[in-house]
């Protein structure tokens, strides 16, 4: 074995193993220990692909500049879930919220989901991505109702439905992509890996590709979380423990959405396929303006920022569907953006919670005055999101705005119109969260800032200066994109 | 032998296609799992022909698996945990029957003209089957979609996945990986949802949906 195959290998072994140790061990320091050990391993897995030679496409597995990108962020943001999971999850065993028994399942379906999520990246098979982003969803399904309140279970069952559905409309996709290849390629494995089916996709049966793909959009797409389709997602958010809430946001919906773009490739070698673009494009845009609305009548914190997932995911989207290298490079930028700073943001909103009982907006003010370190975090992070300078997401959408604005005026006002509408309704709550008279619990958090800090200094670094080998990365992989 | 191999193919995908819109106007819930046990027997019977005509001995694997895990099983478990849970009552439809019945025709007018339109490169027997299984996975929607009862919405859920398992052994040669993971799913799929009515019911004596969404989070 090579030394990039032993790469992959670790990526998807240490969470598969680990998840198999976590489950048998008792304990919270131990497990939490290792779960952080077994996280910073797969991270350093991941890194290392980075510089080792790629392997060659096997029938499984396949390791390109596209897929790297998206595997170094989920571990990342995976590995710091995993510091700020042990603080959180010290805090719920203290209240009893969480019994020593789900502990163990926690941990060990954290790690299940990390391995289901890294081989849906390496995979380079659509029916393995298939089952893949299946283990994803349906640990998760379990880590949202771990909590077994009402609202947990309702949360779960929505979602388990909704994913259900999505993820059924997905394999009919699959299936259908496999008899478009089938003609051409012959029956077996072949037909279904996807390195083979890019390189005679031009071949393929154009309308029955087009079926397909509407299929696949609509299944991935709920798992994207695209209007309106997107009902099971903020429910999950707001029900489950933060650190799922946060890999949910900054990992779960990337997965899919990774799933998407896969296909739009393929449908972009085809000549008569239909143009993927328009289809991405207004169901961006739809989920964007949708989401923009409902921010307003938020009441509860966890929620308010699951819509805030829905407007971003939607302006990642229309930039994939708006397509070209500058749109395709914003949208990149963009979703590594939003993973870091939305996930940073629940780190700060699940101490938050913690510290003063409640995740009601109307009872969590004056923040700045009584938690100095989480209010002035909660400040950066919503500051972020909102899309304000100097901050990464900025620069993301000024650059998708200002392509749209080139090639697409009309779209952009609708587009401008939905950031303007998101952006006001996030420093709304956010005047009110942070500052203002205190109200409710004012004792000092015990929480941990690294993870948070660490997402929101590498967001502000992006906004103000990008290194030139990451530019010349992201450029290549819009191009690949097309 | 050709045409007889075809016809029959065509039967039993057919079939499957009737007894979805049986399941659409079933009232009480144990006859509805009656009616989900005989839609599995039928998909059983479905792949097996398939992997005879395909001479595909792998699809004999999938049909062991429907008829014995989802034509068995899993009804007689579900039986128990509606005796548990003391639901044995009437189903409450959200929607009514005939409206229901109208859509499931035109759900499955939709399925015909999409399918047959686009696929008319490949051959007869997938296509058909193919048609057939996008108009049971549309009907098995429906039956999640007017239903309001937890219990009703998983069996809607459990014949969508037949429709899936009949495209997939439709499908000429697909790789025997998916249709393991597929059984699978259903399997994973059916634990979680055990997991879930056991729980509900410890919680709050009922697995009507409904009346789990006053707990919504927006209205505390």
């Amino acid at each position: 074995m090579t030394a990039a195959s032993d790469a992959v290998a670790w990526v998807l072994l240490i969470p598969i193993c680990a998840a198999a140790t976590l489950a048998a061990l008792p304990g919270y320091r131990l497990t939490a220990g290792l779960n952080i050990l077994a996280s910073l391993g797969t991270l350093l897995a991941a890194l290392s692909l980075l510089v080792v030679e790629r392997p060659q496409p096997g029938q499984y597995l396949l390791i390109d500049d596209l897929n790297i990108v998206f595997i170094v962020l989920n571990t990342f943001v995976g590995f710091t879930t995993s510091v700020f999971s042990a603080s959180y999850i010290a805090h719920e065993l203290e209240t009893g919220r969480l019994t020593p028994g789900y502990l163990r399942f926690y941990h060990a379906m954290y790690q299940v989901m990390m391995f289901g999520m890294n081989l849906a990246f390496v995979s380079n098979n659509i029916g393995l991505m298939w089952v893949a982003v299946e283990i994803a969803t349906l640990t998760t399904v379990l880590m949202v109702g771990i909590y077994r309140t009402h609202a947990a279970l309702e949360a779960a069952w929505k979602y388990f439905i909704l994913g259900s559905v999505g993820i059924a409309l997905a394999l009919f996709g699959t299936i259908l992509v496999y008899m478009a290849a089938l003609p051409v390629i012959g029956e077996g494995l072949d037909a279904m890996v996807w390195t083979v089916l890019i390189s005679r996709a031009a071949a393929f049966d154009p309308a029955l590709l087009n079926v397909a793909f509407i299929f696949l959009l609509l299944g991935y797409g709920t798992k994207v979380g695209l209007a309106p389709l997107h009902a099971w997602l903020p429910d999950a958010h707001a029900e489950g423990p933060t650190p799922i809430s946060a890999v949910l946001s900054g990992l779960l919906l990337n997965v899919a959405l990774y799933a998407v773009l896969r296909f739009k490739i393929l449908l972009a070698v085809n000549p008569d396929a239909i143009s993927p673009g328009p289809l991405m494009v207004t169901m961006g845009l739809t989920s964007l303006l949708f989401a923009a609305f409902m921010l307003y009548r938020r009441r509860d914190i966890k929620r308010l920022f699951a819509y805030s997932s829905i407007e971003h995911m939607g302006i990642i989207v229309f930039a994939f569907g708006m397509g070209g290298p500058l749109a395709n490079f914003a949208g990149l930028l963009h979703m590594v953006m939003h993973s870091l700073t939305k996930s940073g943001i629940f780190y700060a909103v699940g101490h938050i919670a913690q510290v003063k009982g409640t995740q009601r907006i109307a009872n969590i003010r004056g923040l700045t005055e009584t938690h100095p370190a989480l209010g002035w975090s909660l400040v950066i992070g919503v500051v972020a999101i909102a899309g304000l300078p100097p901050l990464g997401i900025f620069m993301s959408e000024f650059l998708i705005v200002s392509s749209t604005f080139a090639r697409q005026p009309l779209l952009a006002i609708p587009l401008v119109f939905g950031l303007l509408l998101a952006f006001g309704a996030l420093i709304l709550r956010l005047t009110s969260l942070a500052f203002g008279e205190p109200r409710g619990n004012a004792a000092p958090a015990d929480a941990s800032y690294l993870p948070m800090f660490a997402h929101f200094a590498l967001v502000l670094t992006a906004g103000v200066y990008l290194p030139g080998p990451l530019v010349v990365w992201f450029q290549h992989v819009a191009n690949l994109l097309g | 032998m050709h045409n007889l191999a075809f016809d029959i193919a065509h039967l039993l995908a057919g079939g499957l296609v009737l007894i979805s819109f049986m399941m659409l106007y079933q009232d009480r819930l144990y006859a509805l799992l009656n009616i989900f046990a005989l839609h599995a027997v039928v998909l059983a019977a479905s792949v097996a022909w398939q992997a005879f005509i395909q001479n595909a001995p792998h699809l004999y694997v999938t049909a062991a698996i429907a008829l014995v895990f989802k034509a068995i099983v899993i009804p007689v478990a579900l039986h128990r945990i509606i005796k548990q849970l003391g639901i044995h009552r009437d189903i409450e439809t959200a929607v009514s029957i005939g409206p229901t019945m109208l859509a499931g025709m035109g759900l499955v007018a939709l399925s015909m003209v999409l399918m047959l339109r686009v696929t008319g490169a490949a051959d007869p027997l997938a296509r058909e089957d193919l048609a057939f299984a996008l108009s049971v996975v549309l009907l098995g929607l429906l039956v999640m979609v007017t239903r309001r009862n937890a219990v009703s919405q998983v069996v809607g859920f459990m014949s969508l996945e037949n429709g899936l398992v009949l495209a997939a052994t439709g499908a000429k040669g697909m790789p025997l990986v998916v249709e393991i993971s597929v059984a699978f799913s259903i399997l994973i799929a059916f634990i979680v949802i055990g997991v879930f009515l056991f729980r509900i019911r410890e919680r709050f004596d009922t697995v009507d949906v409904g009346a789990l969404d006053e707990f919504r989070g927006e209205r505390r």
